[in-house]
C-alpha cells in the first residue's frame, strides 16, 4: 500500500511543519539563556527534547489516522502531536505555559494533551502503554471504531510495563499498535549497551503477534507498514509491534554537549536529514512539483509564525491558577 | 579556615570524590544507573568515575529500573555494596516495589540475618519549570515506609560525609539530593551549597542534625534546599530584629527529634519549610514530633511553609507561586505575630 499523490503531500506537509516547529522553538528557547546558559530562564524554561530527523515516524503512521484514534506519546512529542493534528496554537502557547495553552501551563512541552484528537503524553519512560491498551480494551468493550497507537523510544523497550502492556494487548486480541522510535540512544546510553537484540520487532514473537523492522528512516516505507498494522487492528485481527529505524538531530534535550557520540557520527546523519530525501524523491517521482512544493514549505512556515505568534501574545498563566483542575469538575 | 586552604566543590563533585575515594579501598562498591557511566550522570554526581574504575563496576544499565534496584537488593545481600540511582525521585513508580517492599523490607524479613547494604541516590527538586514528572521532593513518601534511612544534603560537605556514610552503612539509605543545590552549569545553583570540603574521607552521622544558625526567638527547621531559603529569611527577619535559628535535618530517617525539641524549647516557636506536598508528610512528622512531646514548650501555633497538596506546574509563575521562598517563610513569622 504505498501512498497516494494526497498522503505524500499531506506527509511533506506535516514533516516540514514538524521541522519549522521545533526550529523556531529552539531559538526561543535560548532567549534569556545567554550568556549564562540556565534552562530555568527565558520564555520557555525547562527541558525540551526536539524531535528534529523522527519526522517520518510520525507522518507514516498518522497517515492512517483519524482524530477519533488515539496516540499517547512520549517526552519528546511535538513532531507526533503536529502529525496527528493536535491545536498547534494551543500546543504552542502550552510551550510557553501560557493561559491558553492546551492545559493552560499546567502541563509543558512534556504533558500534551488534547482531546479533540485523542493525544496525550508521558514523561515517564514506556508509561504512554498502558493507557493505549486501555483505549484500545475501551473501544473494543465499547463498540466504538479507532485504534490506539503507542509511540515510545527503542529506550523503553527495557521498561517493566513495556512488557506487560504488549503481553495484555495480544492476550486480549486489541486494536492496538506500538510504534518504536529506534533513534539509536537513550540519551546517552547507545541501543546495543542497553538492548540484548538488534531488532525490537523480534521481540513481537514474546506475544504472538507480528513485529516489522523498518530500515532507513523512510517515511513510504513506514507509511506501508503501518498501513498494514492499523488495517489489521481496525478489522479486530490484534495488536501489531513496528520498529522504526530513525535519527535524531538533536540532542537528547537542549543544552545536551552529545560528548558521547561517536565522531562524526552527527554529520553522517545530517547528510540523511529525511526532509530534503522526500523532497528529491516526491520531484523524482513527479509527485509533486517544485511548486507545490515551495507552496507546502510557504504554508508550513507561516503556520508556525502563526502559532508562535499566538503563544507570545497570550497572557501568562495566573499564578493562582496553579490551585484549581486538581479534581474534574 | 584561611582562604587559601580553601577547596570549594559542588555537591555533584562532592559525590562524586566520595564514592570514587570509597572504591579505592572497597571493591564491592560499584555503581549502576542510566546515564552515570560516559555521561557522569545526568546530575554530575558519577563524573570521573568510569574513566578511573571502567564499565565493569561502573555501569550504565537499560532504562530498567525494577530490574537494576532489584538487582542492587540481590548484589548486597550477596556481598557487594552497590549504589544505584534512580534519575529523578519521581521515576519512583516504575520501581517502587524493589524499593519498599524488597530493599526496605529484607533486613526485617530476615530477622537481621542479611544485610542490604546499599545506596539509592535520586535527584528531588524542581523551581525550573520541569513540569509536574520531573520536580517533586517526594520526601515524605520515602521516609513514611520504615526501612530506609533516608539523606538529604544541603551541601556539599554535608554531602560527601552523608556520602561516604551511605556506603560504608549495612543498611539501605536513600541519599536525594535537590536538582537546584548539585552545580550543574546548566541549571542554576544556590550559592550556599557549594562550600569548603576537606580531600581526605570522612563521614557524618545519619540521624543527626545540625543547628546551622543560632537564634532565639524562631526555629526554623527543614533540609536539602529549604534551609538555604530560611537562612534567607533568617538575615531578613534578623534587620527585623528578630534572631531565627535554622535547623539542617541533614537525615530524614532516622529523625533527629532531639535536635528539633531543643531548639523549640528554647526559642518557643516552630516554622517547618518543606518543598514536597503540604499534606500527611515532612512537615506535619516535624510539628508533631515536638507538640506531642511537650506543647507547653510553644507560644504560637506551628507553622509550615510547604508545597500545597496539588501537582507541580509547568508554568514558571504556577510553579514559582507554589514553591516555598524567603518570603513566605517571613510572611508565617508575621502571621505567628498577628495570631
Ligand atoms: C521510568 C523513567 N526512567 C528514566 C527516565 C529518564 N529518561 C528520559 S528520556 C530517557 C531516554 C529515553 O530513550 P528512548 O526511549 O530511546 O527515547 P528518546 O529520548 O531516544 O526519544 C530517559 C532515560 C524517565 N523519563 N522515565
Ligand atoms: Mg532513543
Amino acid at each position: 500500500m504505498s501512498p497516494t499523490r494526497e498522503e505524500q503531500h499531506w506527509m511533506y506537509r506535516n514533516m516540514v511543519t514538524s521541522r519549522r516547529f521545533e526550529e523556531a522553538i529552539a531559538k526561543i528557547y535560548f532567549e534569556g539563556k545567554s550568556p549564562a546558559f540556565n534552562m530555568a530562564n527565558g520564555p520557555i524554561p525547562g527541558e525540551m527534547h526536539l524531535s528534529d530527523g523522527q519526522e517520518p515516524v510520525a507522518v507514516g503512521v498518522c497517515a492512517h489516522l483519524t482524530p477519533e484514534d488515539v496516540v499517547t506519546a512520549t517526552h519528546r512529542p511535538h513532531h507526533q502531536a503536529i502529525a496527528k493534528g493536535v491545536d498547534l496554537d494551543k500546543m504552542a502557547a502550552e510551550i510557553f505555559g501560557k493561559k491558553t495553552g492546551l492545559s493552560g501551563g499546567r502541563g509543558g512541552h512534556m504533558h500534551l494533551f488534547d482531546d479533540d484528537v485523542n493525544f496525550a503524553c508521558s514523561g515517564i519512560i514506556a508509561q504512554g502503554m498502558g493507557p493505549a491498551v486501555g483505549a484500545a480494551l475501551s473501544r473494543k468493550m465499547q463498540g466504538k471504531p479507532g485504534v490506539a497507537v503507542a509511540f515510545v523510544g527503542e529506550g523503553a523497550v527495557n521498561q517493566g510495563g513495556w512488557h506487560e502492556a504488549m503481553n495484555l494487548a495480544a492476550v486480549w486480541n486489541l486494536p492496538f499498535i506500538c510504534v518504536v522510535e529506534d533513534n539509536g540512544w537513550g540519551i546517552s546510553v547507545a541501543k546495543k549497551t542497553a538492548s540484548s537484540i538488534a531488532s525490537h520487532a523480534d521481540r513481537a514473537a514474546a506475544y504472538g503477534i507480528p513485529g516489522k523492522r523498518i530500515e532507513g528512516n523512510d517515511p513510504y516505507a513506514i507509511f506501508e507498514a503501518a498501513g498494514e498494522a492499523i488495517a489489521r487492528a481496525r478489522a479486530g485481527e490484534g495488536p501489531s509491534l513496528l520498529e522504526c529505524e530513525t535519527y535524531r538531530l538533536a540532542g537528547h534535550f537542549m543544552g545536551d554537549a552529545e560528548a558521547y557520540r561517536p565522531k562524526g557520527e552527527k554529520d553522517a546523519l545530517f547528510e540523511k536529514d529525511p526532509i530534503p530525501k522526500m523532497r528529491e524523491r516526491l520531484l523524482a517521482d513527479g509527485a509533486a512539483s517544485e511548486a507545490e512544493l515551495d507552496t507546502i514549505e510557504e504554508e508550513s512556515a507561516a503556520r508556525v509564525d502563526a502559532a508562535i505568534k499566538f503563544a507570545r501574545e497570550s497572557d501568562d498563566a495566573a499564578p493562582e491558577d496553579a490551585l484549581t483542575r486538581v479534581f474534574a469538575a | 579556615m584561611t582562604k587559601s586552604n580553601e577547596r570549594k566543590l559542588t555537591i555533584a563533585r562532592a559525590m562524586a570524590e566520595a564514592t570514587a575515594q570509597e572504591m579505592r579501598i572497597d571493591p564491592s562498591v560499584f555503581v549502576m544507573g542510566e546515564d552515570i557511566g560516559p555521561l557522569g550522570g545526568v546530575y554530575g554526581n558519577t563524573r570521573g568515575l568510569i574513566e578511573e574504575f571502567g564499565a565493569e563496576r561502573i555501569r550504565d544499565t537499560p532504562i530498567s529500573e525494577t530490574a537494576f534496584i532489584g538487582a542492587a537488593v540481590g548484589a548486597a545481600q550477596d556481598g557487594m555494596r552497590p549504589v544505584v540511582e534512580l534519575m529523578f525521585v519521581d521515576f519512583f513508580g516504575v520501581c517502587f516495589d524493589a524499593i519498599y517492599n524488597l530493599m526496605a523490607k529484607n533486613i526485617y524479613f530476615s530477622g537481621g540475618n542479611v544485610k542490604v547494604p546499599m545506596v539509592l541516590m535520586t535527584s528531588t527538586g524542581g523551581g525550573y519549570s520541569d513540569g509536574g514528572q520531573h520536580s517533586q521532593c517526594l520526601y515524605g513518601t520515602f521516609a513514611h515506609l520504615p526501612g530506609m534511612k533516608v539523606v538529604a544534603p544541603s551541601n556539599a560537605y554535608d554531602a560527601k560525609g552523608l556520602m561516604t556514610a551511605a556506603m560504608r552503612d549495612d543498611s539501605p539509605v536513600v541519599y536525594m539530593y535537590h536538582k537546584g543545590l548539585q552545580g550543574m552549569g546548566w541549571l542554576g545553583t544556590e550559592a550556599g551549597a557549594t562550600v569548603h570540603v576537606p580531600e581526605e574521607p570522612y563521614t557524618l552521622e545519619i540521624g543527626k542534625a545540625k543547628v546551622v544558625r543560632e537564634g532565639k526567638d524562631v526555629s526554623i527547621v527543614s533540609c536539602g534546599m529549604g534551609v538555604h531559603n530560611a537562612l534567607k529569611a533568617a538575615k531578613t527577619l534578623e534587620a527585623q530584629g528578630v534572631s531565627a535559628e535554622v535547623v539542617d535535618l541533614v537525615s530524614l530517617v532516622p529523625l533527629d527529634r532531639d535536635t528539633i525539641r531543643a531548639s523549640v524549647a528554647k526559642t518557643g516557636r516552630l516554622i517547618v519549610v518543606d518543598e514536597d506536598y503540604m499534606s500527611y508528610g515532612l512537615s506535619g512528622e516535624i510539628i508533631a514530633s515536638v507538640t506531642e512531646h511537650d506543647i507547653s514548650v510553644l507560644k504560637a501555633a506551628p507553622k509550615r511553609v510547604a508545597f500545597p497538596d496539588v501537582p507541580i506546574p509547568f508554568a514558571r509563575v504556577m510553579e514559582q507561586f507554589c514553591l516555598p521562598n524567603p518570603d513566605k517563610i517571613v510572611a508565617a513569622w508575621d502571621e505567628m505575630q498577628a495570631a
